[in-house]
């Protein structure tokens, strides 16, 4: 696309926005494609993606054969950022359009593409996760979810946790263990494309520390899922969840794109500052509150510039991956100390929940509480240090 | 935005290079413990480079290359705890080639491009950071000349430095004035000041009744422009020093073993030296930012809030790195052979110049909100 290309089909992205963006429905939208926690909640958001997708803003670089746009990757780009921009609602199906989607692009076969891809992209099929389980939080090698082989079927076995939307998919990526033998625990691990309405699979929703729903711990009772929704070969498990990961984390590129949370970035701290009042007098005009937003203009500022370095590689000779190996681990910690310090900027109000009576309906205490659910989920911040430790500086194992 | 611009991909490596033979980390204390004001042969290689001249015009003897392209040169200095005048009489010539008039500029960039030392005395002794709030003053004589009377601290290299460029008063307004080594009076002194940074040469210069022509005063006065360029090559030698002081960390923890584990196994010594890799990667990206946005020659406010970023990023992290990397070497961290300290030394020393991070934060949060 030339510049004129690029600025045409921008604008006509950010009519068409201003155009076609919800109303507010009246009820505290959730945040992130986590926090989806009632039918209101997900019939809104699915009603939004169909929408943004029927109107070719989704999928545009995927394969027109299967239903994506067959464009190029820079007009998502410029559609997300317009997203992005105008604060639309983010949609929902996030698993299946920016990690299972491409992931069976990528490695699936031709069935697999025409059955899945297309469904994805209007959300007519949700997906979600089977990877932590409640033993093995951080640690999905170990997987202990059964999967054994009777004829043309596996028999699954097991529990997964944190099944963001289990309550409204209809696959989920799974991984379970297809053997128990081999040389490490990493060899008996599978991964499948699997059905989530087969007789035997249980989503019961979770409650979450906000008191509000989003998660589930899907049960496996004999469920038997077909032989052939396997992805890669037996034992190949856990190099697809590898492959996986990397497009969660956005290492490697092809996601469908949209947005799947709503943004929350320090101006919306500085706007709330100044709104704010503490002790009489607006929040941002008390030394200590200033010093204190300061410093996390300072770390806001200084992660966008992390990610411009990257892109600089003779910057980064000395340890070439850790900006983007921490981007979670440095993103969904400032994401908690911004939104922990948002209660902060209210005085005694701070203290509110969500009701009419708090700021904002209670926005900023749901968001804190909610921000742990980055901190923790996709590997713990503490995990995120491990890695960073023994895979970045070289350090031994702990 | 960060831009990296061919001139700085240039010098990195050369300065990786030169400062990696000339100054090995194992040479750090023989340079502390030998009384010389500055090493003659380092000197003399680096003006045969060019350093001395990176930023002054081709027209005075230069490269007329911008400041931000000298970065990479005293990051790499940084790293391997060097000092040298070289940091000096680059800001030195920055005053000059802002404020000096052409007579200034022909008498003394070209000296200071073929390897004169200068010095900016600027720092009051009662260690305000406040450039403006000055004691020095200029006073007239009856004979048409200014009378120069003033203590000032902190002045680099003032031992081997033919021209002094003093911060002073005069009819009440703030001034650059230039004061060159044969002029200083008998009565007035350089003494050397023990500073926590064994590897600085530091001094207090008293200036006791200096006759200058009024010739000598600067007809520019912008002290911010000193004090950013300062700033952006001092968070430089600290981004440097940082990653130097990582290095020796993670060697540290590669190496020494307790209870029969390999210390570096320790999640409680893991995850803190994980920290100090991200506050080595984000003082590295706001270096270069300010870097990029001094060379662009943005707005003002856009240079001064980026430099002051750095500074305060820079300030922050290496001293929490430095007192967290003495910590991590136990009983060895507490002696003088173990390399840490020289770091946090560092760290300490350049913390306090123009201004620790609360200061700059209490700057920024004026150009910010």
């Amino acid at each position: 696309m030339n510049p004129a290309e690029v600025t045409e089909f921008r604008a006509q992205v950010s009519a068409w926005l201003s155009d076609n963006k919800p109303a507010d429905p009246g009820f505290l939208l959730p945040e992130t494609f986590m926090e989806v926690g009632t039918d209101q909640q997900f019939e809104f958001l699915r009603d939004w993606q169909r929408k943004v997708y029927e109107a070719g803003y989704l999928g545009m670089s995927w394969p027109e054969a299967y239903g994506g746009g067959g464009q190029p990757q820079l007009m998502q780009e410029i559609v997300n950022q317009e997203m992005a921009a105008q604060r639309v609602p983010f949609v929902p199906n996030t698993i299946g359009l920016n990690w299972a989607g491409p992931l069976i692009l990528d490695m699936g076969s031709e069935a697999d593409k025409n059955r899945y891809i297309k469904n994805i992209l209007s959300a007519e099929d949700i997906w979600c996760q089977g990877f932590s389980e409640p033993d093995h939080g951080s640690d999905l090698g170990n997987a202990q979810v059964r999967a054994v082989r009777d004829g043309d079927e596996y028999v699954i076995n097991g529990s997964k946790i944190w099944t963001s939307l289990g309550s409204y998919a209809k696959y989920m990526i799974l991984i379970a263990r297809t053997s128990t033998e081999g040389p490490n625990k990493y060899a008996g691990l599978s991964f499948f494309l699997a059905p989530m309405n087969v007789p035997g699979v249980n989503p019961t929703p979770i409650k979450k520390l906000t008191g509000e729903y989003g998660f589930c711990q899907t049960y496996f009772d004999d469920a038997r899922i077909p032989a052939d929704c396997m992805l890669g070969q037996e034992g190949e498990g856990w190099s697809v969840a590898m492959k996986t990961l990397m497009f969660e984390r956005g290492a490697i590129g092809g996601q469908a794109g949209g947005l799947s949370m709503m943004d929350l970035n320090i101006n919306d701290i500085i706007e709330l500052a100044r709104r704010a009042t503490r002790n009489g007098q607006p929040a941002i005009d008390d030394p200590l509150t200033r010093d204190e937003l300061t410093k996390l203009v300072l770390e806001a500022k200084g992660n966008g510039l992390m990610a411009s370095k990257a892109k600089i590689p003779v910057l980064n000779q000395g340890y070439p991956t850790a900006v983007a190996m921490s981007s979670k681990l440095r993103g969904s910690e400032l994401k908690r100390k911004m939104t922990r310090f948002a209660l902060s900027l209210q005085g005694a109000n701070g203290a509110r929940y969500i009701s009419n009576q708090a700021m904002d309906g209670g926005k900023w205490q749901r968001s804190y509480l909610n921000a742990f659910s980055a901190t923790i989920g996709g590997g713990t911040t503490q995990i995120q240090k491990n890695i960073l430790g023994e895979r970045v500086l070289g350090l031994p194992k702990s | 935005m960060i831009v990296f611009s061919e001139e700085q991909a240039m010098l990195l490596d050369t300065a990786n290079e030169f400062c990696q033979n000339q100054a090995p980390l194992s040479a750090v204390r023989e340079v502390i413990h030998n009384d010389a004001a500055m090493d003659p042969v380092v000197w003399q290689t680096m003006v045969d480079l060019g350093w001395l001249g990176i930023s002054i015009p081709e027209s005075f003897g230069g490269l007329g290359m911008n400041l931000a392209d000298a970065v990479p040169i005293f990051e790499a200095m940084g790293r391997q705890l060097m000092d040298t005048p070289l940091l000096a009489s680059t800001v030195a010539a920055q005053v000059l080639i802002k404020d000096g008039s052409e007579e200034q500029k022909s008498t003394w960039l070209q000296k200071i491009s073929s390897g004169t030392i200068a010095s900016v005395a600027y720092q009051e002794t009662d260690g305000n950071w406040d450039l403006d709030a000055i004691e020095a003053v200029l006073t007239p004589t009856d004979a048409g000349g200014l009378i120069l009377s003033g203590t000032k601290t902190l002045v680099p290299d003032a031992e081997v430095a033919d021209l002094f460029v003093v911060s002073a008063l005069h009819e009440g307004r703030p001034v650059w004035c230039l004061v060159s080594r044969e002029s200083l009076s008998a009565s007035s002194s350089i003494e050397r000041e023990t500073v926590i940074d064994e590897t600085r040469r530091s001094y207090r210069v008293h200036f006791s009744d200096v006759l200058l022509s009024p010739k000598e005063v600067l007809p520019g006065c912008h002290f911010q422009h000193f004090e950013l360029a300062s700033m952006m090559l001092i968070a430089a030698e600290m981004s440097g020093g940082l990653a130097g002081l990582l290095e020796v960390v993670v060697d540290y923890l590669n190496t020494r073993k307790q209870f029969d584990k390999l210390i570096g196994s320790y999640q409680a010594l893991k995850h803190p030296t994980v920290d100090i890799l991200l506050g080595s990667e984000m003082v590295r990206s706001y270096l270069y930012h300010a870097a990029t946005v001094w060379r662009e020659n943005e707005s003002v406010i856009a240079v001064e809030s980026a430099i002051r970023m750095a500074k305060c990023c820079a300030s922050e992290q290496f001293s929490e790195a430095g007192d967290r990397g003495i910590q991590f070497h136990g009983g060895f961290g507490f002696t003088y052979d173990c390399d840490a300290q020289l770091f946090l030394r560092r760290a300490l020393w350049s913390q306090y110049q123009l201004g620790d991070e609360r200061y700059q934060r209490q700057k920024l949060g004026a150009l910010l909100f």
